[in-house]
């Protein structure tokens, strides 16, 4: 019986190596042919270089697409971390009648499919005046990343202790000054852990992008779609490279103070 | 004011943003859709506002719809179907692995945090006509000319599978987690193997985060236009793209109201369903 169990880890280990090599492969490829010095960005490789990344450098509607979308992502993140916070406080803090029901509201917009929720609001803003401009994109990526901001704070909101903030105030702090003072600093690793993620989700944003994007703006996923449309060039690996070091390094890098700052907060 | 009052008032003041938000972004957008589809939509490019039952006749009973719909409906099966069974292993041998499970679930969950868009071309390097696999079976001698592989639903199913694998695996690993392993050497020491005690207590265990990670498998499968664009055929489209088509490419915006409906009626059933049977927190665990 032993041994059978065994053999039976043995292939749920072989498994899951081989579901490990799957997930990674094709991103390692992109990473490998980026550094490809052939003319076609594709197999076999003819030496190593980094003359795509320079020429990824100089490409103005590459850089313009980064612009974008950090300018974008940075608003977004500010925006639905300052409207999630606020509604977690409440839905953690406070004894508030229907708070489940409140909950789903809130969850709604990762529930409709993002497909609906760009069209709906893309013809909604459309019939009120706004028509596709930055404005309808930074409203887009608000709303669908609002529910991931709520949850993520939320799940980290309930370990911080009011002994903490009653302490403060039967000391005499008001409450705005204990809000400032005790509740934010403890709260702070996951508000950044929450605008990361709004960041993150916004940066990689395609599906309502794409509708909601005026003619001419680019953001770097749209910039790499619009790029495919031609055929895979080793700028677009360069470009996939790029994207991976961001999008795994910053989230990594997030991870990494939010355990100091909470080491040193002692929570 | 008494401060009974003011403790009341204050979570509704910090919800109150949000609250519109969502309200104004998301619910007042649909209904006006619902409006919307019921509007004509002229040769002029004019619309025209009334009570028309056009764009729901097209969209209900025009047959290119509805094979669209059930194909979509069938690659997202498949799609979670392959999910399950490539993430149920997985997600069982990081849970009860004795190694450090912290680094293998955030091994697993990189690929998470890497681009949509990157990711799903990132198999055109593997599969296309001078991608890695055509190269190395002709420097293997098996074949002489490079085939095609893309382009077809198998790719598509491919890069949503890719896309997807790890909701499931996080789902049920949540859900594995969270057992107690003395259960299940409780039903070895009363007699059971350890591929009865599996079947019979570890597997009812794990349903929720299965059925959890199946929910969002499917919906987000079903919902994608973006994967067919990249992967597919001319022939591959899946229902989302038939949305895009309508509002972007051919600016028919009723018309494009009365598809995006069908689609969140059809996706939102199954959420319905789930949430009836299995309530959100589960699917809210997986997530935050």
């Amino acid at each position: 019986m032993e041994t059978r169990f065994n053999m039976g880890w043995t292939l749920i280990r072989g498994w899951a190596v081989l579901v490990y090599i799957f997930m990674f492969l094709p991103v390692a490829v992109v990473v490998l042919l980026s550094f490809n010095a052939s003319q076609f960005g594709n197999f076999p490789m003819t030496g190593f270089s980094f003359r795509w990344f320079v020429e990824l450098a100089g490409n103005e509607a590459i850089l313009r697409a980064f612009r974008t979308s950090i300018i974008l992502g940075l608003l977004t993140a500010l925006i639905s971390t300052t409207l999630g916070v606020l509604a977690s406080l409440a839905l953690v803090r406070y004894r508030v009648p229907g708070a489940n029901a409140i909950s789903t509201l809130l969850i709604a917009p990762i529930l409709v499919p993002e497909v609906v929720l760009a069209v709906a609001l893309l013809l909604f803003l459309n019939f009120l005046g706004v028509n596709k401009s930055f404005g309808l994109l930074l409203a887009g990526h608000v709303i669908f990343t609002l529910p991931f901001v709520i949850l993520v704070v939320q799940a980290r909101l309930v370990s911080i202790k009011r002994d903490v903030e009653e302490a403060a105030m039967s000391l005499g702090a008001s409450p705005v000054q204990t809000f400032f003072q005790i509740t934010l600093p403890l709260m702070m690793p996951a508000v950044l852990a929450g605008a990361l993620f709004a960041f993150t989700i916004s940066f990689d944003d395609i599906t309502g992008t794409l509708f909601w994007k005026p003619g001419g703006v680019e953001t770097v996923p749209t910039q790499i779609f619009a790029m495919l449309r031609n055929s895979i060039s080793p700028e677009i690996n360069a470009l996939g490279t790029v994207m991976i070091v961001m999008t795994v390094g910053l989230p990594l890098l997030g991870a990494v103070i939010a355990r100091a700052m909470a080491r040193k907060s002692g929570t | 004011m008494s401060v009974e009052k003011r403790e009341a008032r204050q979570p509704w003041i910090l919800l109150s943003p949000a609250l519109t938000a969502v309200t104004l972004l998301l619910f007042v957008p649909l209904l006006f859709i619902l409006v919307y589809s019921f509007w004509l939509r002229t040769a002029t490019g004019a619309d025209v506002a009334g009570f028309y039952l056009d764009n729901w006749q097209e969209a209900l009973t025009d047959p290119f719809y509805r094979d669209i719909l059930i194909s979509t409906l069938r690659i997202a099966a498949i799609t979670t179907v392959a999910c399950a069974v490539m993430g149920y292993p997985s997600a069982y041998f990081i849970a009860r692995s004795q190694g450090n499970k912290a680094v293998l679930l955030l091994l697993l969950m990189l690929p998470f945090w890497i681009s949509y868009i990157i990711r799903t071309m990132s198999w055109i390097n593997i599969l296309g006509v001078s991608g890695a696999l055509n190269s190395a079976l002709m420097a293997l001698g098996i074949i002489s000319e490079p085939i095609q592989m893309l382009y077809n639903e198998v790719t598509v199913i491919l890069g949503l599978v890719h896309f997807l694998l790890p909701f499931m695996i996080l789902n049920i690993f949540v859900s594995l987690d969270g057992i107690d392993t003395n259960l299940e050497n409780a039903a070895n020491s009363l007699g059971a193997t350890k591929w009865q005690a599996f079947l019979q207590v570890t597997l009812p265990l794990s349903l929720p985060g299965l059925a959890a990670g199946g929910l969002l498998c499917f919906v987000l499968g079903a919902g994608t236009y973006i994967t067919p664009l990249v992967l597919g055929g001319p022939r591959d489209a899946m229902f989302a793209n038939l949305v895009f088509e309508a509002i972007i490419t051919q600016l028919n915006w009723p018309l494009g109201s009365a598809l995006s409906l069908m689609l969140l009626a059809v996706l939102g059933a199954l959420v319905m369903i789930y949430n009836r049977y299995l309530g959100m927190a589960q699917l809210m665990k997986g997530l935050g």
